[in-house]
C-alpha cells in the first residue's frame, strides 16, 4: 500500500536548485537509498517527503493519498534523524512512547507497542536512562524504536549511521534493513556512503546537484553505470581520455594520448571520431609481470606506488603514454609486485565502458 | 593596532603566572570590596535605627503594604510578560517574513527609552486628556495600582522578548521536527518538547522581568499617583518627608533600612524558590485524555496561528509600543510652538539644568561602562574558564545574582549609608552605585560568550606559538566583540535610565531621569514646584532624551554590525 511517488518536485533556495524537477517511485516494502555527495539534494528530498520542508512545485503521494500539502504529523511516517534528536528531557521509555501517546492510543496499547519496538531493537533494559547517559549505538537504536513506535508504514532515515563508529555502523545497518523487512515497511535511507547504500538497498537513486542521475539495483549501478558520474561515484573507476578510431558492432578501438590504442565496449551511441572517456574498474583487471604481447592486447606500464590497505594492495601504475591507472589485488594470496616493475594490465573488453566526453569537461562531471 | 614593542611587552608580562593571577585576584577584590560588601555593611550600620521607625505603627503599616505591592506587581507582571512575550518571540524567530527583523528591533524600543520618560509617556497615554483617554472623555487608567502594572509590563517586556528570542534561535529545531514526524501538531510539539527544553530560559526571562519590576523607581514614582506606593516609592517618599521636615533623620534611616532589608530578604527567598520550583516544575507532559491534543490541533493551523499572531501584535503595538513613544506627541507640539525649542536649544532658563543633567548622565554612563568592561572581562574569564577551579566559579557566578536581585533603591540607600561621612564625593558614589547595578549584567553576557568559544580554539592558538596575551587578543577578543559591545549597551542604557539608586545616593546631583521625575512632580504638584516647567517642556525634555539615547544606541549598533560577526 504505501508506495511513495514523487512527481516533478522542485525546491529552490534563493536562486539555487536544491531539487530540480525530480520524479521517482519507491515501491511498497522496498528498501530504497538516496545516495549522493553532500549538497546533492538527497536530504532535501527526504525532508520534503516527510513534510519537514515545503516544496515549490510538484506532487508527493504516499499510497493513494497526495500529501504534499499535509503537515508532517498527518503523513503517517517514522523519521530517524542524523543527530537522533532524542528528547533530552525524557528518558528512553518516554521517548519511545511519545508517538503512541501523541496519537492518543490508550495507555495499555501504547505500552505494548513500546515493549515490542524495544524488543525489536534489542534494548529492553535502561528504560529509565536519559539520552545523555547512553552510547551512540544505543541512542541510534532508541531513535529507530521511537520512529517505529509512532506506527507509520514508511520509515525515513536521514544519514542514520553517520554519527556512529565504523564497527557499530556495520552491525546496525543490517539490523535496520531486517527490521524494515520484518515489519513490511517502505524504507527510504539517505546516505553519502556508497558502500552502505550498496550493502543494504533493494534499489538506489544516485543524485547530483538536485537531480537524479540513475536509479537501479546496486548491481545494475555497479555493472552498468549510465554516466561517468555514477561510474566514478559507485565503487572506483580508472578514467582514460581518448578518441574512437574504429567501431565494429559494440567493439570499439580507442586512441589514448600519445597515439596509444586500446579496446573498449560501446553500449551507447558513440561514433568514430568522438571524444570519449573510458571507465575501467580496478578490480576487473588482471596484472602480469613484464610487457607481454603487443598493441591492443593490454595496457603497459610501470608500478609507481604500492599501498597496503589490509585485505588488498593498491598499485598505482604509470602507463607508457603517461596516464595513470590503479589496480587492487588481494594482499595475502598473491605475491606483492615491487616498485618499478614493468607490468601488463588486461581486462575483459566488455567491462571497459565508453562514455562521451562530458560537455563541461571531465573534472566538472565527476566533481562532488 | 598595538605596536610590536607593546605587544612583546604585554606578551612577556602575560606569560608570567603571578601577574595573570594578580589581575584575576584584583577583579575579585574589586567585586567584593566595591560592589558586594559596602551595601551589606552600609545597611547593617543603620540597622539599629529600625527601632525608631517601629515607633510609628502607621508608617510601618504603609511600608508593609508598599512592600507587598512591590512583590505582587512584580510576580504578576513577570507572568504577563511571559504570556505576551512567548507568542511574539515565537513569531519573530519562526516567521520567514522580512518584517520580522523590524519587529525584532521595535521590541527593543521600550528598552531604549529611559524609564522616566517611559513613565511620563504612559501617564500621558493612559490617563491624560491628550492620550486615548481623551477619546472617552475621562481617564481610562488613573495613576495608581493599575497604571503601575501597565508601566512595569511595558518596560520589562523587552527583557523577556530578548531572552526568549535568543534561546529560541539557539534551539535545535530537530527536536520539534522529530515530534512532528511522530504525529504531534505544532502546539502539542511546542508544549511537550520545545518549551520543556527551553525551560531554563523561560525561568531566566521570568526572573529578569521580576527583578526589573522590583527595582524600578523613577517611572513608578511618576505614574504612582498620590495614594499608591510600592517599596521604592515608599523609600523615596520617606526621603521627601525628611526634606520637608515631617520626620526625623533617625526615623528616615530606620524606615529605609527596614524597607530595604525586607525587600532584599523576600526577593532572595523568592528567587531561591523560583530556582528550585522552576527546576522541578514540569510542563504537563501528560495528554489529559484525548481532549487536549484535539484542542491543540484545532489551534495549531492557519486560523489559530493567525488569531494568535494578531493578538500578540495588538498587545505589542497597543499596550507596549504606542504608549512608550506617545511622549513624542507633546514633544512635537512643543516644537511647533517654537519658543520652547528655541529656549531648549539655547539652554535658556530651566533648560540649562536639563543640558547639565543630560551631560552628567552621559559622562556617568560612559565612565561606568568603561569601568564595567575593565573589571568585568577578567571576572567573566574567571567564571567561564574556571581559572581557580569549579567551586570558586560557581560561587562567583551565584554572587553575581545578588546585585541583580536586590532592588536598586535598596542598593543605593545602603551604599549611601556606607560611604556617607567618608568624604567620597557624590559623583564617585554615583559611579559606584551604577557600577554595582550594571556590572553583573555585563559579566553575565560576557562569561556566556566566552563559554561558547571552544577551548580548543585557544589551545590551537597556543600550539601555534601564541603567548597568553596574543591568544586573548587574536581569539577571545574577536570572537566576543559582539558580546562586549552588546554588554556595553546594556550597561550604558541601564546607567542612563537608572533612577532609584541615583535618588538614594545623592541629593545634589541631578541626572537626566531624576530631572524628569522632578519636573513631572512639579507639574503634578508633588514635591518642589519648579518655575517654567509645564506639559510641553516635559514632553520636549523626554523627546530630547529619547532622541539622544537613540543616537547613541544607533551608533553603537552600527559599530556592532560592522565589526561583530560572532
Amino acid at each position: 500500500m504505501p508506495e511513495v511517488r514523487v512527481v516533478n518536485v522542485t525546491k529552490k533556495y534563493g536562486k539555487l536548485y536544491a531539487l530540480n524537477n525530480v520524479s521517482l517511485t519507491i515501491h511498497d516494502q522496498e528498501y530504497f537509498s538516496l545516495l549522493g555527495p553532500s549538497g546533492c539534494g538527497k536530504t532535501t528530498l527526504l525532508r520534503l517527503i516527510a513534510g519537514l520542508i515545503e516544496h515549490d512545485s510538484g506532487e508527493i503521494h504516499i499510497g493513494d493519498r497526495r500529501v504534499d500539502k499535509d503537515p508532517p504529523e498527518d503523513r503517517e511516517i517514522g523519521f530517524v534523524f542524523q543527530t537522533f534528536a532524542l528528547f533530552p528531557h525524557m528518558n528512553t521509555w518516554d521517548n519511545v512512547l511519545y508517538g503512541p501517546k501523541v496519537k492518543n492510543y490508550d495507555s495499555k496499547q501504547a505500552e505494548t507497542i513500546g515493549h515490542e519496538v524495544l524488543e525489536l531493537v534489542k534494548l529492553s533494559e535502561r528504560l529509565n536512562a536519559y539520552p545523555s547517559e547512553l552510547s551512540g549505538g544505543m541512542m541510534q537504536r532508541i531513535a529507530v524504536a521511537r520512529a517505529l513506535a509512532a506506527g507509520g508504514k514508511i520509515l525515513l532515515l536521514d544519514e542514520p549511521l553517520g554519527q556512529l563508529d565504523a564497527k557499530v555502523r556495520n552491525d546496525i545497518r543490517y539490523e535496520i534493513r531486517r527490521m524494515a523487512k520484518d515489519l513490511k515497511l517502505t524504507a527510504i535511507h539517505v546516505t553519502h556512503d556508497q558502500q552502505e547504500a550498496m550493502s543494504i538497498s533493494d534499489r538506489i537513486a544516485v543524485m547530483k546537484k538536485g537531480k537524479i542521475v540513475q536509479i537501479g539495483s546496486p548491481k545494475e549501478l555497479y555493472m552498468h553505470p549510465n554516466s561517468l558520474f555514477v561510474a566514478f561515484f559507485i565503487g572506483e573507476s580508472n578514467l582514460l581520455e581518448g578518441y574512437v578510431t574504429k567501431l565494429e558492432g559494440k567493439n570499439a578501438e580507442v586512441e589514448l594520448r600519445e597515439g596509444y590504442k586500446i579496446q573498449a565496449y560501446n553500449e551507447r551511441d558513440i561514433k568514430v571520431g568522438d571524444r570519449v572517456v573510458l571507465a575501467i574498474r580496478p578490480e576487473t583487471c588482471e596484472m602480469k609481470l613484464g610487457l607481454i604481447g603487443e598493441g591492443l592486447d593490454g595496457l603497459f606500464g610501470q608500478i609507481e606506488k604500492t599501498t597496503f590497505e589490509g585485505t588488498i594492495v593498491r598499485y598505482e601504475i604509470r602507463l607508457v603514454n603517461g596516464d595513470r591507472f590503479v589496480i587492487n589485488r588481494p594482499s595475502l594470496t598473491e605475491e606483492w609486485v615491487k616498485l618499478g616493475q614493468e607490468v601488463t594490465i588486461t581486462y575483459p573488453k566488455e567491462k571497459a565502458h565508453l562514455f562521451p566526453y562530458p560537455a563541461n569537461g571531465l573534472s566538472d562531471e565527476i566533481s562532488v | 593596532m598595538l605596536s610590536t614593542k607593546v605587544m612583546d611587552t604585554l606578551n612577556s608580562l602575560s606569560s608570567k603566572k603571578h601577574l595573570k593571577y594578580t589581575i584575576y585576584l584584583a577583579a575579585i577584590i574589586v567585586f567584593f570590596a566595591i560592589i558586594l560588601i559596602p551595601p551589606i555593611i552600609g545597611i547593617l550600620i543603620k540597622a539599629p535605627e529600625i527601632g525608631n521607625f517601629l515607633n510609628y505603627p502607621e508608617l510601618v503599616n504603609t511600608a508593609s503594604i508598599a512592600i507587598v505591592n512591590s512583590f505582587v506587581i512584580g510576580l504578576i507582571v513577570a507572568a504577563l510578560d511571559l504570556f505576551a512575550g512567548i507568542p511574539l518571540a515565537w513569531m519573530i524567530t519562526r516567521s520567514k517574513s522580512r518584517w520580522m527583523s523590524i519587529l525584532d528591533t521595535l521590541a527593543d524600543l521600550p528598552f531604549i527609552v529611559p524609564t522616566a520618560a517611559l513613565g511620563y509617556s504612559l501617564l500621558l497615554f493612559w490617563s491624560s486628556d491628550s492620550g486615548i483617554s481623551g477619546l472617552f472623555g475621562s481617564s481610562i487608567v488613573s495613576p495608581g495600582y493599575i497604571l503601575v502594572m501597565f508601566l512595569h509590563f511595558t518596560f520589562s517586556f523587552p527583557v523577556v522578548v530578548r531572552v526568549l528570542v535568543g534561546s529560541m534561535l539557539d534551539y535545535k529545531m530537530e527536536y520539534e521536527r522529530a515530534s512532528r514526524t511522530m504525529g504531534a501538531p505544532p502546539l502539542t510539539a511546542a508544549r511537550t518538547v520545545t518549551f520543556p527544553i527551553l525551560k531554563p530560559s523561560l525561568i531566566a526571562a521570568y526572573s529578569l522581568a521580576f527583578a526589573r519590576s522590583l527595582s524600578e523607581t523613577g517611572a513608578t514614582f511618576i505614574v504612582a499617583g498620590l495614594l499608591f506606593q510600592n517599596g521604592p516609592v515608599f523609600i523615596q517618599n520617606l526621603k521627601n518627608d525628611l526634606t520637608a521636615g515631617a520626620i526625623t533623620t533617625a526615623t528616615y534611616e530606620g524606615g529605609t533600612v527596614f524597607t530595604s532589608i525586607i525587600l532584599i530578604a523576600i526577593s532572595l527567598v523568592i528567587f531561591g524558590v523560583i530556582r528550585v520550583v522552576g527546576n522541578r516544575m514540569r510542563l504537563p507532559l501528560g495528554f489529559f485524555g484525548k481532549k487536549l491534543p484535539v484542542f491543540e490541533k484545532k489551534l495549531s493551523y492557519k486560523k489559530g496561528v493567525l488569531t494568535r499572531n494578531t493578538l500578540a501584535l495588538i498587545v505589542f503595538f497597543g499596550i507596549i509600543l504606542l504608549p512608550s513613544v506617545f511622549v513624542a506627541l507633546p514633544a512635537f507640539q512643543a516644537i511647533t510652538q517654537g519658543t520652547n525649542l528655541v529656549d531648549a536649544l539655547t539652554g535658556a532658563g530651566i533648560w540649562a539644568s536639563f543640558w547639565n543633567s543630560l551631560l552628567l548622565s552621559y559622562v556617568l554612563g560612559v565612565i561606568v561602562t568603561l569601568l564595567g568592561i575593565l573589571a568585568g572581562i577578567p571576572m567573566a574569564i574567571l567564571i567561564a574558564r574556571k581559572t581557580f577551579g569549579n567551586l570558586p566559579s560557581v560561587i562567583l557566578d551565584s554572587l553575581m545574582n545578588v546585585p541583580i536581585i536586590v532592588p536598586s533603591i535598596a542598593l543605593g540607600v545602603s551604599l549611601r549609608f556606607f560611604w556617607q561621612g567618608t568624604g567620597v564625593p557624590d559623583f564617585a558614589l554615583l559611579v559606584l552605585a551604577h557600577l554595582a547595578i550594571t556590572y553583573p549584567y555585563f559579566v553575565r553576557s560576557m562569561s556566556a560568550a566566552i563559554e561558547r568559544i571552544p577551548i580548543e580554539l585557544e589551545d590551537a592558538s597556543k600550539t601555534l606559538g601564541a603567548k597568553p596575551f596574543t591568544v586573548f587578543k587574536s581569539i577571545v577578543l574577536p570572537l566576543t566583540k559582539y558580546s562586549i559591545l552588546s554588554g556595553a549597551i546594556i550597561v550604558f542604557t541601564r546607567s542612563v535610565s537608572e533612577t532609584g539608586a541615583t535618588l538614594a545616593v545623592t541629593s545634589t546631583l541631578e541626572t537626566a531621569p531624576v530631572l524628569i521625575v522632578n519636573w513631572v512632580n512639579s507639574i503634578r504638584g508633588v514635591g518642589t514646584a519648579i518655575a517654567g516647567v509645564n506639559q510641553s517642556t516635559v514632553g520636549l525634555a523626554c523627546g530630547l532624551l529619547i532622541l539622544f539615547s537613540f543616537i547613541v544606541l544607533f551608533a553603537l549598533r552600527l559599530l556592532t554590525k560592522k565589526k561583530g560577526k560572532a
